[in-house]
């Protein structure tokens, strides 16, 4: 139905504009990373310098550790409130559904700025919840762990990547057919039965992009521990991003942007491969 | 026994209900807070609040600095919203309509960015910048939105095209109409939904951005970095004060969405007395 | 069971068996609002042990709400259901002793299809030797043997079906309720499914409710029809009762065709345009009468018995269905008749025709 002339101008501009704006950059990046700093100065000078000091250099596998950490304790928080929430929504909410749902996307459309700003006015040791624990005899003074430390970006990530998590996980639920809930219901399996062996099964895959979605946005997040982190919250991306920045190495930088880059893209392959495999078309 | 009106025969959901309320809580305590706040005389933090004023909203209106970086971010995402949608558009057809070879690896490079945390889409055109030579400033964010949002226009259309009645474009060729005609009566008409929903939500995320806007920024600056800026400074409840009214836009926006969504639907149903998906009224026998 | 069958012959079918025989399920004054609407109006209805009972109706009659809340899947407004004496309204899907084979089959995709079958027998935790057995047998049953390890997004329509089926009889449910199961295979696969099932209903012995719209189906496959019209049941008889003697107009159309003589009835005779007939107990006034296509011949097809009602008509249309010939017959006074007789090639004009004072029965609007 469609000309070889209309399939070829409607695939060129898109496929021109992400080539030079998308890929190009990518391979810069790369290319980047196997220069050097030298006296302030960029030194196109090729080697592999920059990916063995990442290598040898404590510094950075300890970040990076911490960094897998904070990002897989969002992952794992976010399924936890998200997969419920979910749940719930799909299967019990009745007339309510249309408007819970569009109650979970309206944070989305709020600013993230905004929403860590107001988790630092919350945490802080005069902040809302100190205040308010001091004013309800909680405590006396105030808890410090709160704010500026890995606790606090997990909290805040937590926050903004719940609903990310919950999207996909929805929509797989979604679309299960309420009559296989009954056939299983039928059959003779409760509501707990028919849910580890019919409605879970078949929301692996949304589970799966939901995690997969809160694990590599938390892995690659500046934002939330610059606001809330503190010297102990500092996560892989804040490195990148001063090294960008003040410390000006920008081929150091590049390097772990391309290991960052190239860690993502081979999990997204592994869950693309299991999200597959969890698809029953 | 009457459970009440469909009712689904699950035990639990209470507790199910339970944990919904409390999640909901946790994902609205803090902007409650925020908005609580920038009501609060005495500023940020503290409790219980006391001694409401507007005068902070009153501060954030005389704040010129504020306001300029608004039209910046509107300037902004306004030509996001044009490109990304043109692109990801045609972008939406080609993986609709075409194949050719590099297909699945064109699929995935339009729709990393979704995924990619923003910093790497950043420094990855801030480096190309710096090798084109290229001075950063509003052009390069906007080129960089534009760039990164593609991916939610073509996720948004193409799920669009996909659920789109394909014997309209048909009958229209069978009628005489040539494919460009087609493509402007028939097609776009139908994606109406689906690109209302882009233009919505690309020109929020650019309103909002700040990974890529942190590295491609020039002199200028939009409003995301400018209370980023002044939050390095300290945090004034002024920034509680502008953060209330985003809030405030974007239940605005949602609440038109919404309408727009439901009166095209129910049109839609009217006209083609199609069942709606989105039904809640159970269809006896 | 074909006792049953022998009674409903001899009476024309009974209204309701007789509580010796093994009532399985009592309904009883049920009722089933959803919002403003009343889906089902005070209904009540006896289905027998072992019988095979069709609910038949048009869509929006109520038959599938009925179904529903007798698996479980919907609750009461009001009114009771009980099995065997017990109450089971109460009761979870999960507890009853009631299996469905579903409208699109809902057979799960990520099981094989004896995994499927098995399915019901695994949540009980029966041992897995039994399981292999009974799965074997229940697959042998319906002869799907060879596509044990098949998924079902493999399978056609008709495969699927026999699996649902399968699935649901594994568990030897007390009752088995189908829910329109073969509406969306094609004609020639319809009719074979439809006496595979009815033939799999007498060897297995399990009662049968089954909810259909096609009155055809219905009236092959049942010991007894239940006709729901808005949300009440109209009639409950057998086939052959309910299509000799249907109780209202809308009986009368809706199983079969018919003409409907709206007549006057006067000192025991009833007029409706140009035709007059007996109508021995009926009091004066207006009465409606259902007299099928098949029981009006021409005249001169003679045929022994008392003295026929005759009427002249001139032939308006005359449809061609392979053995019979449908002919719409004016007759006079705006009244027009629908005729069928054995085909006899292309006629026209005016001819006598002529029916049995026995064919017309009385039937309430």
């Amino acid at each position: 139905m469609y000309s070889r002339a209309y399939k070829a101008i409607v695939s060129a501009p898109p496929l021109l504009w992400t080539g030079v704006f998308l890929l190009v950059p990518y391979a810069l990046m790369f290319a980047q990373s196997l220069w050097t700093v030298r006296e302030g100065v960029i030194v196109h000078q090729w080697n592999w310098h920059n990916y063995g000091t990442l290598v040898t250099n404590p510094l950075y596998a300890s970040v990076f550790l911490r960094t897998l950490r904070i990002a897989g304790s969002v992952t794992f928080l976010s399924v936890l409130l998200g997969y419920p929430l979910a749940y719930y929504l799909s299967f019990h909410s009745g007339v309510r559904k249309e408007l819970l749902y569009q109650l979970v996307i309206v944070p989305l459309w709020v600013s993230y700025l905004v929403r860590g700003y107001a988790w630092k006015t919350i945490l802080g040791s005069e902040g809302v919840l100190n205040s308010f624990m001091r004013y309800a005899h909680l405590t006396h003074g105030p808890v410090e762990f709160l704010l500026y430390s890995p606790f606090a970006v997990v909290l805040v990530l937590t926050h903004i990547y719940t609903p990310f998590a919950f999207l996909p996980i929805y929509a797989a639920l979604e679309n299960v057919p309420r009559a296989l809930a009954e056939a299983s219901q039928d059959l003779g399996a409760g509501p707990g039965k028919t849910f580890a062996r019919v409605i879970l099964p078949l929301s692996m895959p949304g589970l799966i992009a939901g995690a997969t979605f809160a694990f590599v946005l938390s892995l690659g997040d500046f934002l939330a521990p610059l606001l809330v982190g503190g010297a102990s919250g500092t996560m892989i991306a804040n490195v990148v991003q001063s090294l960008f920045g003040a410390a000006y190495d920008w081929p150091l930088g590049a390097a772990i942007s391309v290991c960052m880059l190239a860690i993502i893209l081979l999990l997204l392959f592994s869950t693309e491969r299991l999200e597959k495999r969890w698809s029953f078309k | 026994m009457n459970r009440g009106r469909n009712a689904w025969p699950g035990g639990g959901a209470p507790l199910l209900a339970l944990h919904a309320g409390l999640v909901f809580a946790f994902i609205y305590l803090p902007i409650a807070v925020l908005i609580l706040y920038s009501f609060n005389r005495a500023g940020v933090g503290g409790f219980p609040p006391r001694d409401l004023t507007l005068d902070w909203y009153a501060q954030l209106f005389a704040d010129g600095a504020i306001w300029d970086s608004v039209l910046n971010s509107l300037i902004v995402a306004v030509g996001s919203v044009a490109l990304s949608m043109t692109l990801g558009l045609l972008a939406a057809l080609a993986l609709d309509r075409a194949d050719f070879p590099g297909k699945a690896l064109f699929r995935r490079l339009v729709l990393l960015p979704l995924i990619l945390p923003g910093i790497i889409t950043g420094l990855s055109l801030l480096v190309f910048a710096r090798f084109a030579e290229v001075q950063l400033s509003l052009w390069t964010v906007f080129l960089g939105h534009g760039t990164a949002l593609i991916s939610v226009a073509a996720t948004e259309l193409f799920a669009g095209l996909q659920k789109m009645d394909r014997t309209q474009e048909e009958a229209s060729l069978d009628l005489g109409a040539t494919p460009w005609q087609t493509f402007w009566r028939v097609t776009l008409p139908n994606l109406r939904l689906s690109l209302i929903a882009a233009a919505l939500l690309i020109f929020t995320l650019s309103m909002d951005e700040i990974a890529v806007t942190f590295f491609l920024i020039g002199r200028e600056t939009t409003l995301p970095l400018e209370i980023w800026a002044r939050l390095r400074r300290g945090i004034t409840p002024e920034i509680n004060a502008i953060s209330t009214l985003i809030f405030g836009v974007s239940v605005v926006l949602i609440v038109v969405w919404y309408r727009i969504r439901a009166r095209s639907l129910s049109v839609f149903a009217a006209e083609t007395s199609a069942v709606p998906e989105v039904s809640h009224e159970l269809v006896a026998p | 069971m074909s006792a049953l069958n022998a009674i409903n012959r001899a009476t024309g079918g009974a209204p309701e068996p007789p509580a010796a025989s093994g009532t399985l399920l009592e309904i009883r004054e049920v009722s089933k609002r959803f919002g403003a609407r009343d889906v089902l109006k005070g209904i009540s209805l006896e289905i027998a042990a072992g019988e095979f009972l069709t609910l038949l109706g048009e869509s929006g009659s109520g038959k599938t709400t009925l179904l529903r809340l007798i698996a479980g899947f919907e609750q009461l407004s009001a009114g009771e259901i009980r099995m065997r004496g017990e109450r089971l309204d109460p009761l979870p899907p999960y507890r009853r002793r009631v299996n469905t084979v579903f409208q699109q089959y809902a057979l799960f995709p990520h099981l094989s299809v004896e995994e499927n079958v098995a399915y019901g027998l695994r949540v009980k935790k029966a041992p897995a030797r039994e399981i292999a057995e009974r799965v074997g047998e229940a697959l042998r049953m319906v002869k799907m043997s060879d596509y044990a390890a098949a998924r079902p997004a493999k399978l056609s329509g008709g495969q699927q079906q026999r699996v649902a089926l399968a699935r649901a009889l594994i568990n030897r449910p007390e009752l088995l309720l189908l829910d329109e199961p073969l509406s969306a295979l094609d004609a020639n696969l319809r009719r074979q499914m439809q006496s595979e099932l009815k033939a799999l209903q007498r060897e297995v012995g399990i009662t049968f409710l089954f909810v259909t719209h096609d009155q055809e189906e219905a009236m092959a496959l049942s010991d007894r029809i239940a006709l729901l019209r808005d949300g009440a049941i109209e009639q409950v008889a057998s086939p052959r009762a309910i299509y000799a003697s249907p109780a209202t107009a809308y009986t009368a159309q809706f199983i079969g065709q018919t003409n409907l003589l709206r007549a006057e009835v006067r000192d025991g005779a009833a007029t409706c345009g140009p035709i007059c007939f007996r109508a021995a107990g009926v009091p004066d006034g207006p009465a409606t009468f259902s007299l099928r296509p098949e029981s009006i011949r021409l005249a001169e097809d003679v045929q022994p018995g008392p003295p026929p009602i005759r009427f002249q008509g001139t032939i308006r249309q005359q449809i061609y269905g392979g053995s019979t010939e449908l002919l719409e017959v004016d007759c006079g006074e705006k009244l027009r008749l629908r005729v069928r007789i054995s085909a006899r090639g292309p006629m026209g004009g005016t001819h006598e025709f002529a029916f049995s004072q026995g064919d017309v029965i009385r039937v309430r609007e």
